[in-house]
């Protein structure tokens, strides 16, 4: 349903890019200034200056913008991935104090690019992402490769605050741009037969030199009940803290499940599979025993190796409980009644 | 002049074992500082876990690589190092610990327990610290005076701490094993180096 936007959008990119972060809906109120213990400001905390220099242009660029909401019919910008979504009145977004964008930017597992938490964004710049095209294949009426401006073009973008739970025991929480993949599958019109999704990424190892080694199977597959890849959490993000998604973070085009832990969450897409079966998965295939193809976040179901039952919020000194479906159970646990989740873990 | 030589071999042996000790500290000094500084990355806890652990792992195979590579190139000088590497793979190990129990777990004791319990690397590398403890503990010139032939027989231990270590990063890591066997593949080497001469001389006899 693309009511989920309101009608209005304005290209405000280049005034609110660089510092979005900082958009919080409480941000301005209390805003909390960190410091090291040497009582340094983290250069992540000072205004950039270019920012501060601009200001009195920024500020015409506001009323100038507070002006044009006022006309009616002024249509929204290009859908091209760089337009700023409407803010979503939907209820799904958390709250809770983001993650500094420097952090979910270089703290990534993308073993595409080398698998250290710091290589994904030292060998982004190898993942070239444009052009880029994705193909929807299998149960669906009206299959097709389109590009990733057409993928854009035809569904409003969203925002949504979401919590990340990795199976790593820490977690995130960030601000995602993109569309519900709903709406997306919908456009290709999935037939009955079409009960499961499998997501595919990208496989070039001179674009993704973690590829050269045979750490896991490659191409990373995915893959959703029909029913998950339908709820309306379920997000294909284009973009994070109002930018277009880092290298390191899945561009141009990855997944968003955040009630699973974060591998089902894959990154760099080219493929998406309407299927009758439940798909391979990339985890499930290198640990069977230590990772299921429902990956639902759940503190009562331990990893093999590790406990399930805390976590680590990036930021924190201390851990925090883990919340049954990373705190979507309200929203999720209906999906799966009266299934035994430690056996479908 | 004898003893002019003999305090200049003496005042050589100072530089040479303070100059390991400085070296041995210096990754301790990098987290301390990166710590003030607000540098450990996006995760500190990990940073100060993992870096610890490594340098635990690092310097365990440093001190067992001493005596081999002492007998293979005759270089005597090197003897004295085996306690000292020794010792501070022992202190890296105690702050790997005690980071791990008390920083990351800090108010988590339910999962410390179960941790310690139900986990089989948390167990490995728990075994590792306590067979480590007491070769820290006799490692003086006294204690190894007191329990003479003993000492040797119970510094073997080290290798069942040096296999303690590795199995605890073999079962850690997800996927990538390229690091923990890198470090499996060096124990073996340097338990053939010393078990190899052994076994020939027994087949001979």
């Amino acid at each position: 349903m693309a009511g989920i936007a309101t009608p209005v959008f304005l290209c405000l990119e280049t005034a609110t890019a660089p510092a979005p972060y900082k958009d919080h809906p409480e941000g301005s109120a209390r805003m909390l200034i960190r410091t090291n213990f040497l009582g340094e400001l983290p250069e992540r905390d000072a205004t950039d200056p270019t920012l501060y220099l601009r200001r009195r242009e920024l500020i015409r660029t506001a009323a100038v913008a507070a002006g044009l909401l006022l006309l009616p019919g002024c249509g929204r910008a290009e859908g091209d991935g760089t337009a700023r979504p409407a803010d979503s009145p939907d209820g799904f977004s958390t709250d809770e104090p983001q993650t500094p964008f420097e952090d979910a930017a270089s703290y990534n597992n993308f073993y595409e690019l080398g698998t250290d938490k710091g290589d994904p964004a030292e060998n982004a710049g190898a993942l070239v992402t444009r052009p880029w095209s994705v193909s929807i294949e299998g149960e669906v009426a009206k299959p097709g490769n389109v590009s990733l401006e057409q993928l854009l073009a035809a569904t409003p973008l969203v925002e949504r605050i979401y919590r990340l739970r990795c199976v790593e025991a820490w977690s995130m929480v960030i601000p995602w741009r993109g569309l519900p993949l709903r709406e997306v599958l919908a456009r290709f019109e999935p037939t009955s037969r079409a009960k499961y999704v499998a997501f595919r990424t990208l496989h070039d190892p001179a674009r993704m030199p973690g590829q050269r080694r045979p750490v896991l199977d490659w191409p990373y597959r995915e893959g959703l009940r029909i029913d998950e890849a339908m709820h309306p959490l379920t997000l294909l993000a284009t973009g994070m803290y109002g930018r277009d998604l880092p290298g390191q973070n899945g561009a141009p085009l990855r997944l968003v499940v955040p009630w699973k832990y974060g591998f089902k969450s894959i990154k760099s897409i080219v493929s998406i599979r309407l299927q009758e079966t439940q798909p391979q998965t990339s985890w499930n295939l290198a640990a069977p025993n230590e990772y299921g193809f429902y990956s639902n976040v759940n503190p009562e179901v331990d990893h093999p190796r590790w406990s399930q039952k805390r976590e680590r919020r990036i930021g924190d000194f201390r851990r925090r409980r883990t919340l049954p479906f990373n705190g979507y159970a309200e929203q999720v646990a209906q999906l799966y009644a009266g299934m035994d989740l430690r056996a479908n873990f | 002049m004898g003893g002019l030589r003999e305090g200049s071999e003496r005042f050589a042996r100072l530089c040479g074992q303070g100059a390991v000790v400085a070296l041995t500290l210096l990754p301790l000094a990098w987290l301390g500082l990166s710590a003030l500084r607000g540098t450990l990355g996006a995760n500190p806890v990990e940073t100060l876990e993992h870096t610890t652990g490594n340098w635990t792992l690092r310097l365990l195979l440093a001190s067992l690589a001493v005596t081999p590579v002492r007998r293979a190139l005759g270089w005597s000088w090197l003897a004295p190092y085996r306690r000292t590497l020794g010792l501070a793979a022992f202190g890296y190990c105690t702050v790997h610990l005690l980071s791990y129990a008390l920083v990351d777990l800090w108010g988590a004791w339910d999962t410390l327990v179960e941790d310690v319990l139900e986990r089989p690397y948390v167990s490995a590398g728990l075994t590792g610290f306590v067979l480590l403890l007491p070769l820290a503990i006799t490692s003086t010139r006294g204690w190894q005076r007191r329990l003479g032939r003993s000492w040797v027989r119970l510094h073997r231990l080290v290798y069942a701490a040096g296999i303690a270590g590795c199995l605890h990063f073999l079962w850690l890591v997800k996927a990538d094993l390229r690091e923990p066997l890198v470090h499996t593949g060096i124990l073996a080497a340097l338990l053939g180096a010393r078990l190899l001469p052994r076994l020939r001389r027994a087949l001979r006899v």
